[in-house]
């Protein structure tokens, strides 16, 4: 390398005026080409297939390719019974299964036209609130992770591990949790439970300010983050987003709210709503519902009475193992409902429950029979994953990652 | 506006509320609707294919109906028809917070109209709806498979479709790739039919005359 540094090796950018205009210019061709992201990228976020025509690092468009982790759900339901096919709810979007769940149940107790008992509301309305911070917790973190962030996920596993083992008391499962049935819940909270869940809740806030104590003000954080993926109204809702994605556009809009299911309408909270619609503002919008979900998993706690947790039909739902040891006619129903389940009378209905990652819906067609004729469900993450070309457009390629964080994307869900 | 004798006006007033209005509204004034009625206390619009965009135009940008935001586009299938499909489009207005929903119908080769261009979201659906059911979307420039693994022949959510389907894959050691083979089943595929023989039948077989005398038709000797 020597030291004489010629005139034609300097970029034009770096001459001074008046020697650019002396100058020979030189037209520099850069290719555009396609790169593949994932499937096993770990910022896809599980199996996300996304070419991006990029030119240089810039993305020109970004193709997702999604159905990588198509199960056939839909299908697979149509041949279940209706009790048989609530647990693949909790394999659809595997970071909040309750809330999934809490979408076909309240669908085929709108079909059978039955209420659940107040306490059964209660529990739904507080674990599909753990469940939102569950999801919060997984979603900012791995967030960060993306964008370079490394302690947020550290201590999001121990907080989530927390809230997995209440998931365990209840249902017995940490993830997989079947425990919102059509017709309550699948059995009441164990002893000391509530105690528990009240203690976390006193603490849990300080985990927040920790989380915010690394992100919020943190100027990386924000150089990655402020004015990325800017969505406006006029586009958040042409393009069906819902949820936290459509709360940051400036849309207050919260089904919890809205079209109140369970408890919700006798609970006090507040929807975040901020207006710039960019990938901090996503952050933002999902840390303050963080500390809303606390309010209200408060109230239930407070407001929870001992009661029945499921109606008392045994046509519906199964009798108290007890009563089976002794009784005839609760060993037929539970022998009639474990094999053939219940018949739904004819109908439609599109129920939507506001999930963490916004409108969760199920369209459910019934004949008559003892399993769904249709079973649509209407994926939260599928609009949004939608979107990413648009938002993304014209972005460094780095930009894309931070994108999909604040998305919150999971395939479970988006393939169905 | 009186009550025409129309069954489904009737039905439609019979509604309270604001939905009931809004269909009242719906069905009188817009024309090209087959029914506009209050089904399980929701909105269910049905239409046909050639007035579907006009409708759904009206929905999007009339103040009373507003529908900003289309959440979910879904196919039925219903083999025994002559049109097999229902198209379910799922509305929802944030600014009037109702839901409305639209119901056109289709076969396999009658298309429907795209509506992308109202709601850029449509796109994705309707690749769905195509995908699993092999409804096609006029108008729709990117009509591609979308959940199928690539190169997927037929439409899994139709009827006609078996549950394990037609394919299975599997890695091969030998040709060191993953095969493409027809499906083999260890076990019989198999559907149980809930649907009870008794359900329905008073008489049950062999036991007429007892029967009878329960009904007290006949009188024990």
């Amino acid at each position: 390398m020597s030291d004489i540094v010629l005139h034609k090796d300097i970029p034009e950018t770096l001459l001074p005026a008046d020697a650019a205009a002396g100058a020979e210019t030189r037209t520099v061709e850069i290719d555009s080409h396609a790169l593949n992201f994932g499937p096993q990228h770990p910022s896809a976020h599980g199996v996300l297939r996304l070419v991006l025509e990029m030119e240089g690092e810039v993305v020109a468009r970004a193709i997702p390719h999604i159905g990588l982790l198509h199960r056939g759900t839909e299908k697979l339901i149509e041949y279940k019974t209706y009790p048989k096919a609530l647990p693949y709810f909790d394999r659809l979007d595997y970071v909040s299964p309750m809330c999934e769940e809490q979408a076909f149940a309240l669908a085929t107790e709108k079909l059978l036209g039955i209420d659940i008992p107040d306490r059964a509301k209660w529990i739904r309305v507080m674990f599909a609130e753990l469940t939102r911070i569950l999801n919060h917790i997984l979603n900012l973190t791995s967030f960060g992770l993306d964008c370079g962030a490394l302690t947020p996920a550290l201590w999001g596993y121990e907080e989530r591990e927390k809230l997995i083992e209440f998931y365990e008391a209840a249902s017995g499962a940490r993830f997989h949790a079947n425990y919102f049935r059509p017709g309550g819940v699948a059995r009441d909270l164990p002893a000391g439970l509530e105690e528990r869940i009240g203690e976390w809740a006193r603490q849990f806030p300080k985990w927040i300010d920790d989380l915010e104590g690394l992100l919020t003000n943190n100027r990386i954080w924000k150089q990655r983050t402020v004015g990325i993926g800017v969505f406006t109204t006029e586009q958040a809702l042409s393009w069906g987003f819902s949820g936290p994605c459509l709360r940051a556009s400036g849309v207050p809009w919260d089904l919890r709210r809205a079209q109140p299911y369970d408890n919700y309408d006798k609970v006090e909270f507040n929807i975040p709503v901020t207006r710039q619609g960019d990938c901090y503002d996503r952050y933002l919008i999902r840390v303050a519902e963080m500390r809303e979900s606390v309010r209200i998993v408060e109230q239930c706690l407070a407001r929870m009475r001992p009661g029945p947790i499921k109606i008392q039909d045994h046509k519906i739902t199964p009798p108290p193992r007890r009563e089976m040891k002794r009784s005839m006619e609760a060993l037929i129903h539970h022998f009639k409902l474990f094999t053939e389940g219940y018949h739904v009378p004819p109908g439609a209905t599109y129920t939507a429950v506001e999930s963490p990652k916004g409108e969760f819906g199920v369209y459910l067609v019934a004949d008559g029979s003892n399993r769904p004729y249709r079973c649509k469900i209407r994926p939260t993450g599928f609009a949004h994953l939608q979107a990413i070309d648009e938002m993304s457009r014209r972005h460094m390629l780095a930009d894309a990652v931070a994108i999909i964080g604040s998305l919150d994307l999971v395939f479970g869900e988006i393939d169905r | 506006m009186a009550d025409t004798g129309n069954d489904l006006v009737s039905g439609a007033t019979r509604a309270r509320g604001a939905l009931g209005s809004l269909a009242f509204a719906l069905s009188t004034a817009v024309p090209g609707i087959r029914s506009a009625a209050i089904e399980g206390g929701e909105l269910v619009v049905r239409t046909t294919r050639d007035r579907l965009i006009g409708l759904m135009t009206l929905l999007r940008d009339d103040p009373r109906y507003a529908c900003e935001q289309m959440m979910d586009l879904c196919g039925v299938d219903f083999p025994e028809r002559a049109e097999r499909f229902d198209i379910v489009y799922n509305l929802l207005s944030v600014s009037r917070n109702h839901r409305i929903r639209v119901i056109v119908t289709a076969d396999e080769t009658s298309p429907v109209p795209s509506v992308h261009l109202l709601w850029a979201a449509a796109t994705w659906w309707e690749r769905e709806c195509y995908d699993m059911f092999g409804v096609l979307f006029s108008g729709q420039p990117d009509l591609r498979r979308i959940l199928t693994d690539y190169g997927f022949e037929g439409h899994p959510l139709r009827k006609d479709f078996p549950l394990t389907g037609y394919v299975e894959v599997r890695y091969d050691e030998d040709r060191r790739q993953v095969v493409y083979e027809p499906v083999k089943l260890t076990q019989d595929f198999r559907n149980f039919d809930f649907e009870s023989p008794w359900e329905g039948i008073l008489t049950l077989p062999g036991d007429e005359k007892a029967h009878e005398t329960r009904q007290g038709l006949k009188l024990p000797r």
